[in-house]
């Protein structure tokens, strides 16, 4: 099964050896463990993505040789995916961040020098100091994804800046949030959703390609849903994997979705599809929502999307007739058109109508948890100034990444000067990379916590290289599965060389800038014990073990005696938005037409690889070898015109011109003729990602235009428009 | 005596890749070298399409080519089927990997011998499942003793029609494919 034979060196073997490698721990720990051989297993949980699954790690001597699934664990079950599998690809990538460093050349140049933590901190130091003289605390912004980020923000409260901004939430799930929390009270999930698939009866996907996503349990429910007989209806201009499992394909126009949600609530209400009780019960705002709905038919939606109406009107009685066992998955990358709180509305109203929250089969109740909450023994300075990252926005819940670096460029409300970025390869997550790079160059400073030399980290002025999920605690995860659990991550190998875990960093910066006062402990794994303490909970069991479940905290469904909370102004499922109409917006979600693309022309829609976490994992020798590349999908009608063969070289242009790099074509039935598919996050522009530089086309950088959700500020992605141009 | 097969429900399966990564974990398989893949094989045209998700390993097959193309008996059967090779005699003259009719084997560049699936077979001796079968996400692998008639995969051939690869070379493989088997409760 010789894929291809390149001689490589193996750098995993206890033989290997070379001077390649000699600088890598792998290879000097190898050579140790074959004299001691003591194996020990230490459970922790995983960070190659944010599903935080439990693993158990399989350690030689110094050397990590294997991590498997913990059975204990209910986000794993003693499963890992690829990613997981793969942990030691990052703990033991020659590229790693290794040691400090400083920049010499011009930003973005790649010249950097080596310098001691201290040397970094008071480059840091010096700038922010002069910074906050001029500017105010307030004009240093912290972009954060991860574990590290919740330590970081506790240096910027010390600090006295309100700037916190996630890409996970203008990049990614936060119009689904907010519009969840505006019908519901609160979203469908913390890190992982309460999806009930194993026992959904019918399940409807919005693009929501399940497989090529891989979060492990959500991916076990899925199929143990499919086992168990979940007819399921995929609704996405591409086939993706989810649709080669489906009973029901819906191939949608891009851009339309709505047209059908409000269609298939039209049907609900006047085929009495819904669950009636559960509507009087629960619901408000179900009259408001008919009259609006009410010219929504299945002929005008087949206009609109480009499906049968028949089609459409079979798809919802079948999740009709099965209701309230039912899903209409809400899905987790939000940001799509600009109008993405509204579709999220869209499906939760659908939600509602099934009757779906707190029933077998669809949305399952948060686990009853009740865990005391740590004396905060300190009080952090109120920044003067309001945060600006929330942007102008009516329900913005978390900090928009782009409204800060707006502010950044224009100086407006109040200027940023400095950038603390941790675990988020800007440079691939906010649209616009033009622009990313105009704000940075009007920066003062710019720090990275990362591991890798990333496009962002490249960016840099200083570079503080973090530990891995390997070699470091982070803070005790609360797990909220239909059970609830507390998960501890803990080293399973001695950190790599010079690297520090965020928290340290953290405390260190606050001791350096003088906010001494500010840190809370002197070391993570001392305020993890004294959580535990608190929690009733054996911290030493717990490092055994990996994962304590909390008694009596299972209670998914709703009962007479386990009712649903909704935490709406009205305490009622909203329907009929009062929240969304007090700000004269659509309080009932209406049909926006988004522009089609120009003949010979596409849209651009991206998507994820089970193997690769975005750009963050591209590196990793073990995943590089399984996906490497990421091929425009392109349908085969098209390319028979066009003259382009599968395997063809291309490159992407879009409207502002902007050229990608030189990629292949896959040529396939599995997508509409009217756009174009890449998965995310390659392209890598890094010299220092010696495995993934310059391999496969960057969807970011097609970028150049994006929406912006009126209610909550987060982006649209799929507004992108590219041509095809030969390659040779 | 066992006879160890599996059983590959292909409905289950979701192309995600955890059983390659776990595999070359578990047996510090060479770089860019694989013993088990899927494939993703699509059929029809838009919008009436069909995709198999199809993971392929050694099949250990009874009637093995590669057994019997072996020159110096490096390659060889064991009484409980699985398909082993001794590494001390292979010569990596390469005549087991032209043989199969699987594409199932390479060539060790470094040790020089030719190599494959083993069933894991170092983890079948401590009682484990092989590594791709314990991560599988889908649980759509599945293997056991076909000797024991209350084993899930004796339960599961007799419960559903089940194809082999390539069943006119004769090889009679041990890995059987499904479609759909339900979820345990």
């Amino acid at each position: 099964m010789a894929i291809s034979r390149r001689n490589f060196l193996k750098c995993a073997a206890l033989t290997a050896g070379g001077a390649v490698l000699a600088e890598s721990p792998f290879v000097r720990a190898g050579a140790k463990a074959v004299i001691k051989k003591d194996i020990r297993y230490v459970p922790s949980f995983c960070e190659m993505c944010f599903w935080r699954c439990g693993l158990i790690a399989k350690v030689e001597g110094d050397r990590l040789v294997k991590l498997d699934g913990n059975p204990l664990h209910p986000q794993s079950r003693g499963r890992l995916c690829a990613k997981g599998q793969s942990g030691m690809g990052l703990l033991y990538d020659k590229d790693r961040l290794k040691t400090p460093l400083i920049r010499t050349g011009k930003r973005g140049d790649g010249k950097y020098r080596k310098a001691s933590w201290n040397e970094a901190y008071s480059y840091i130091a010096e700038k922010l100091t002069k910074i906050r003289k001029k500017y105010g605390p307030e004009s240093v912004a912290l972009f954060a994804h991860g574990s590290g980020g919740a330590y970081m923000g506790n240096f910027m409260e010390a600090w006295g800046s309100p700037n916190h901004s996630h890409p996970s939430y203008a990049q990614c799930l936060g119009a689904r949030e907010v519009a969840f929390t505006l019908t519901f009270g609160q979203g469908p999930a913390s890190t992982a959703e309460r999806y009930d698939m194993a026992n959904s009866r019918v399940m409807a996907l919005f693009g929501s390609h399940l497989g090529e996503n891989m979060h492990n349990s959500h991916i076990q429910d899925f199929v143990d849903g499919l086992g168990n007989g979940t007819k399921l209806i995929v609704i996405d201009p591409r086939y993706s994997t989810a649709a080669a499992k489906s009973s029901m394909w819906l191939p949608i126009k891009p851009g339309t979705d709505i047209a059908l949600i409000l269609a298939w609530i039209n049907i609900v209400i006047k085929e009495h599809w819904y669950d009636h009780d559960y509507i009087a019960k629960y619901a408000i705002g179900f009259d408001k929502l008919k009259e609006e709905v009410k010219h929504y038919t299945p002929e005008w939606a087949a206009k609109k999307t480009d499906l049968p109406a028949k089609q459409i009107v079979e798809a919802i009685r079948e999740l009709g007739r099965y209701k309230p066992n039912v899903l209409v998955h809400p899905g987790r990358h939000y940001s799509w058109y600009g109008d993405d709180t509204q579709r999220g509305r869209g499906l939760a109203i659908l939600n509602a109508l099934l009757g779906t929250w707190g029933r077998k089969g669809g949305i399952w109740l948060p686990p009853k948890v009740n865990l005391a909450k740590l004396k905060k023994k300190i009080k952090y300075p109120k920044p003067k100034r309001d945060s600006l990252a929330y942007g102008d926005y009516p329900f913005s819940s978390a900090g928009i990444t782009t409204e800060v670096r707006q502010a950044t460029i224009s100086g407006e409300p109040y200027p940023i000067k400095a950038w603390f970025v941790i675990g988020t390869n800007l440079m691939k997550t906010m649209p616009a990379p033009e622009i990313t790079r105009k704000a940075i160059d009007n920066l003062d400073l710019v720090v990275n916590i990362d591991l890798m030399p990333t496009d962002m980290v490249m960016m840099s002025d200083v570079i503080l290289p973090a530990a891995s999920y390997l070699e470091r605690h982070d803070d005790l995860a609360v797990v909220t599965q239909k059970n609830a659990g507390i998960a501890i991550r803990q080293p399973v190998v001695n950190p790599w060389k010079d690297v520090k875990p965020a928290w340290l960093i953290a405390n260190e910066l606050c001791h350096k800038m003088g906010l001494g006062k500010y840190v809370e402990y002197k070391t993570l794994e001392e305020h993890m014990r004294e959580k535990a303490k608190l929690w009733n909970i054996s911290y030493d069991k717990l490092s055994k073990v990996g994962y304590i479940a909390i008694p009596d905290s299972y209670h998914p469904y709703i009962t007479e005696k386990n009712q649903p909370k909704f935490d709406t102004d009205s305490k009622k499922i909203e329907l009929y938005s009062s929240a969304l109409d007090d700000e004269d917006m659509d309080a009932v979600p209406r049909y926006t037409h988004h522009r089609e693309p120009p003949a010979g022309s596409f849209r651009l829609i991206y998507g994820r690889s089970p193997v690769q976490t975005f750009s963050r994992s591209i590196n990793n020798k073990w995943l590089w070898e399984l996906k490497n590349d990421n091929e425009v999908w392109l349908n085969a009608d098209i390319a028979r015109q066009m003259g382009i063969k599968n395997g063809d070289k291309i490159s992407l242009i879009n409207e502002k011109g902007a050229k990608s790099n030189v990629g292949r074509v896959k040529v396939t039935e599995r997508i509409r003729k009217d756009c174009v598919y890449l998965i995310h996050g390659f392209g890598s522009t890094s010299k220092r990602m010696t495995m993934a530089y310059g391999r496969g086309i960057d969807d970011t950088q097609m970028m150049t235009h994006y929406a912006t959700d009126p209610i909550c500020g987060t982006n649209g992605l799929r507004v992108n428009f590219v041509k095809l141009l030969k390659e040779s | 005596m066992k006879h160890y097969a599996m059983v590959i429900d292909q409905s289950r399966c979701v192309g995600c890749m955890a059983c390659i990564a776990a595999c070359v974990q578990e047996n510090q398989v060479p770089f860019e070298n694989f013993r088990t893949r899927v494939l993703e094989i699509t059929k029809g045209k838009f919008p009436k399409l069909r995709t198999e998700f199809r993971p392929e390993l050694c099949n250990h097959c009874d009637n093995a080519p590669c057994v019997m193309a072996c020159p110096t008996g490096a390659s060889y059967k064991r009484k409980d089927g699985i398909v082993m090779i001794d590494r001390d005699k292979c010569v990596g003259c390469k005549a087991c990997i032209a043989a199969c009719p699987y594409d199932a084997r390479y060539i060790n560049e470094e040790h020089g011998f030719a190599d494959k699936c083993t069933f894991c077979l170092h983890r079948l001796k401590k009682d484990l499942e092989p590594a791709c079968v314990a991560t599988c996400i889908g649980k759509s692998r599945v293997f056991g003793d076909l000797s024991d008639q209350d084993s899930e995969v004796s339960r599961l051939l007799a419960e559903n029609e089940s194809r082999v690869r390539l069943k006119a070379a004769g090889t009679k493989p041990r890995v059987f494919y499904i479609n759909r088997y339900p979820t345990k409760k």
